[in-house]
């Protein structure tokens, strides 16, 4: 197969995985909500109310696209294009199983933490344009937050760096092939799950849509298809995080006996299932609360994190 | 303890004749006084500040409007258009007592109390709004519960009590825009300045449609950033007029519309509005229509806890705790369902009794309940109460001190939260709370965590009280033998004409309740719920005035949120727990 074909064909492979993987997680999150809230769940469309997956989509699509007269247009248009644009082009570098990748870049994890961080305009630009007091909230919040643990975001990352000596993803997948680096960097990995979390914002770090307090935060004014991208946004990026935790801490693709591929895929879903589980149990702390914490107690850390790891790297090599 | 008779001797000797203690045939009633108008705020204040054993809580505030009294009437010392009744209560003496101003012409006008209590502001601009009585130097007197279009005022005897009355109605393009128009919120209106120091402040409707508000309560916040200056709520949305229809419903077919008023306390409202019209009546109920009826509110109780545990973990992002306790609350219901044959507004009990007997085996669902609640309790502990971020929401937010607290009306549990251990089933027993074993919780901070721990602590003491009444279920009558008891018993109606007559009567007109006054008082689900009944001597109340703990609790919400968040604010209204009906009524 010549190149550019295996490119194209790994992309429509890529694309359609994942948008048909975030539709899923409709029906996983609703169902495993229910099931730990002791209700039934979305049962009836289909076997197990799969079909709830096609039907929530048929009816996102051919919802009225409505942008309210006092909403800045085309700022309101791109913004929810942004939040999955970024989150898809995140996916180019990570690597699946061993050849099963768009672009081995040798930066992939600084273009990884680039790439999200661009969806922080999807956040601040969504809430602007609608021109609502509460997006307008809904976006400062978010604003606050994705800068706030994007710092250590990177920072808590940088164990794994030196350890494995390379920013090229597969480098750091194959650097894991004797110990998982989730051993050797406990506190990198918790402080990356929960950076993680926050630059998702799912709940309990659900801030700039605290439904509670500001009805829906950020995309109060967005419906059909427009607030479908949003949606469709966030779940991937669940994935995302998820595929970058097994990625650079549980050995990626590594394990024995089952295929490569399998092995990916079963580390991710255990996080999906994670990040579905902390929304079931946890309240929502404040908005200055959040944001003390990152700069007071986990941006410390994970320069705590990151001496150490270089004394030890240091010392052993 | 002082008595009535000191009260009334301490009052005529600094007063003389502006003071005049009004007579009661009933050894149990509230003491009344007719005040002159212009010696009002002395009289008060003198009852607030200087009076041994003082009066420090503004209890409640109405008007009656005389106008159209009967040939029936009674307790009619001073001629009067209109008379404003003022409830004061006093702690330390643990008594009520009831000041009457006699108030001439169609639209009178009154000084106000507003500098003598903080709560007396709401009081008077529903006093305003509902009978056109105008307080002077009142701080901001325009309506509260009618919409600020509302022509007439709805307590009056001659504003009609029926839409049919009204002729239909019509929303023309011009009123609907005046009706917008009214909605539109001006600061300046309210004496807000729109600029701060160095920028402009931010106006933030909340409500009356918001997931946060738990029913159609708009609060209109002034926030500098996400700090909240200023949070005033507008009420009255969810008003349907309960004690305008008192007035043409009744005695008896007026019991249905108490359910709605705190809707989650389904027959605990019916309770309250019965020992107000058993007072008048002269009814003492048997034993086992006690047990039965406290056996019921206690069950009430819980289920209204358990949705305000459920909601406010909600409100502060917890998604799961909801479903648990709607669960639990479930099974509450099932076991209501089966006394009362209805859930949520059961409409149970009688005048003098209640619908129905017990039925066979309430025993074993009722010890079903008491065998499983008690895990879940705990298991809500783990979840709820023990959480770290739960605690970081709620902890040292919504503070008021016990002084505040009584300044601004607060009963309940967020009276208990601040340290003060009150209760009135324990310190005015009613319907034979004496006979039970429970104890108060009370908790020291005064914030919106301590009143959450105040209220998980009731619904165990409420379970104890449940199985009290489990274990000592009195025999007898479910409706006592009294002329008045609704419906009336049959046992003598097919032997004697005169019982058969009377008996027939009752049904068709519905009982007479003798002319007079009584007034009520539980503690209900959110803190203290009373009735103030007149009487006339007919069929149906002359007033019915409803005390709810929503309305002066939702007062405050102004004065305990400045300087929080607005996710701040969601704990407080949480920790407040209030139901929109039991403020707007």
């Amino acid at each position: 197969m010549t190149e550019p074909y295996h490119y194209l064909l790994m992309i429509v492979l890529v694309l359609f995985t994942l948008t048909s993987v975030a539709a899923l997680l409709i029906w996983v999150e609703r169902r495993l909500l229910a099931l730990w809230q002791d209700r039934c769940g979305p049962n009836r469309a289909g076997p197990l109310g799969l079909f709830i997956v096609a039907a929530d989509t048929l009816k996102l699509f051919f919802k009225e696209d409505w942008i309210p007269p006092f909403a800045d247009k085309r700022i309101f248009v791109v913004a929810p294009a942004i939040v999955a644009a970024t989150v898809l082009l995140s996916f180019v570098v990570v690597p699946f199983a061993p050849n099963l990748l768009i672009a081995d870049l040798h930066i992939g994890l600084l273009f990884f933490l680039a790439m999200s961080s661009m969806g922080v305009y999807s956040i601040v630009l969504g809430g602007w344009a609608s021109n609502n007091k509460y997006s307008l909230l809904g976006a400062l919040r978010g604003a606050a937050q994705m800068i706030s643990y994007e710092v250590f975001m990177g920072l808590s990352l940088m164990g794994v760096v030196m350890l494995s000596g390379s920013f090229r993803l597969t480098d750091i997948v194959l650097a894991q092939q004797d110990y998982w680096f989730i051993f050797t960097q406990p506190l990198g990995f918790i402080i990356f799950l929960i950076a993680g979390v926050a630059e998702t914002h799912r709940l309990p770090f659900d801030i700039p849509e605290a439904e509670s307090e500001l009805v829906a935060g950020f995309h109060a004014e967005y419906s059909g298809m427009k607030f479908g991208m949003f949606f469709i946004g966030e779940y991937l990026g669940i994935t995302l995080i998820s595929a970058m935790l097994t990625t650079l801490f549980l050995g990626g693709w590594l394990g024995p006996v089952l295929p490569p591929i399998l092995w990916f895929i079963l580390k991710t879903s255990a996080f999906i299932v994670l990040f579905i589980l902390l929304r079931a149990s946890l309240p929502r702390p404040r908005y200055d609360q959040l944001l003390e914490y990152g700069w007071k107690i986990l941006l410390p850390l994970s320069l705590i994190n990151l001496l150490v790891t270089g004394a030890i790297s240091l010392l052993t090599s | 303890m002082e008595t009535d008779s000191d009260l009334e001797l301490s009052l005529s000797t600094l007063f003389g004749e502006g003071v005049q203690a009004a007579p009661s045939n009933r050894p149990k009633s509230c003491p009344t006084f007719w005040v002159k108008k212009e010696l009002l705020q002395q009289v008060l204040s003198h009852l607030k500040h200087t009076i041994r054993q003082p009066f420090h809580f503004l209890y409640d505030l109405t008007a009656i409007d005389e106008r159209s009294r009967g040939a029936f009437v009674a307790h009619r010392t001073t001629h009067a258009d209109f008379t404003l009744v003022y409830h004061l209560f006093s702690y330390s003496r643990n008594a009520f007592v009831r000041i009457k101003v006699a108030l001439q012409g169609d639209f009178p006008q009154m000084p106000s109390i507003t500098s003598l209590w903080e709560n007396a502001n709401w009081y008077e601009r529903e006093v305003y709004d509902l009978f056109g009585i105008r307080f002077e130097g009142h701080p901001h007197l325009r309506r509260l519960l009618m919409p600020l279009t509302w022509e007439g005022h709805p307590l009056r005897k001659e504003h009609p009590a029926r839409a049919t009355e009204m002729g239909p109605f019509r929303l023309w393009d011009e009123k609907q825009d005046r009706e917008q128009e009214a909605l539109q919120f001006i600061p300046e209106e309210w004496g807000m300045k729109k600029r701060g120091e160095d920028a402009d402040f931010m106006f933030l409707n909340l409500g009356p449609q918001h997931p946060g508000t738990h029913g159609v309560l708009r609060i209109i916040l002034q926030l500098e950033g996400e700090e909240i200056v200023d949070a005033i709520p507008d009420i009255g949305f969810h008003h349907r007029g309960a004690e305008k229809m008192g007035e043409r419903q009744s005695w008896h077919t007026y019991i249905p519309y108490t359910d709605r008023v705190d809707y989650l306390g389904g027959v605990m409202n019916n309770l309250a509005y019965l020992l107000a019209v058993e007072e008048l009546a002269g009814i003492e109920v048997p034993q086992r229509v006690a047990v039965i009826r406290v056996m019921l509110c206690e069950l009430f109780r819980i289920a209204s806890h358990l949705v305000w545990y459920g909601t406010f973990a909600q409100d502060l992002g917890q998604l799961s705790p909801v479903f648990y306790m709607f669960t639990d609350r479930e099974k509450i219901f099932d076991i209501i369902e089966a006394i009362c044959g209805a859930r949520m507004h059961p409409n149970w009990f009688r005048i003098g009794g209640v619908a129905q007997d017990l039925p066979l085996g309430w025993n074993i669902l009722i010890s079903d309940f008491l065998s499983y609640f008690p895990k879940r309790l705990k298991e809500y502990d783990q979840l709820v109460m023990r959480n770290a971020l739960f605690k970081a929401r709620t902890v040292g937010i919504g503070i008021y001190t016990r002084q505040e607290a009584i300044e601004w009306g607060v009963t309940g549990p967020g009276l208990r939260a601040c340290g003060m251990e009150w209760d009135f089933r324990k310190k005015r027993p009613y319907s034979g709370y004496e006979n039970f074993d429970f104890d108060i919780p009370t908790a020291t901070n005064g914030d919106c965590y301590d009143r959450a721990l105040v209220r998980v602590e009731e619904m165990r003491q409420s379970l104890r009280i449940i199985e009290q009444c489990l274990y000592n279920m009195p025999e007898g009558p479910y409706k006592s033998d009294h002329p008045l008891t609704t419906p009336p018993l049959k046992k003598n109606t097919m032997e004697d004409i005169e019982t058969l007559i009377t008996h027939f009567l009752n049904v068709s007109w519905g009982p007479v309740i003798p002319a007079g006054e009584a007034i009520s008082c539980i503690e209900a689900t959110k803190g203290a719920n009373s009735y103030y009944l007149i009487s006339d001597g007919s069929t149906m109340p002359y007033r019915v005035r409803i005390r709810t703990p929503s309305f002066p609790h939702m007062q405050m919400l102004p004065y305990i949120s400045q300087g929080y968040t607005v996710a701040d604010l969601l704990s407080i209204l949480g920790g407040m727990d209030y139901v929109l009906a039991d403020i707007d009524r």
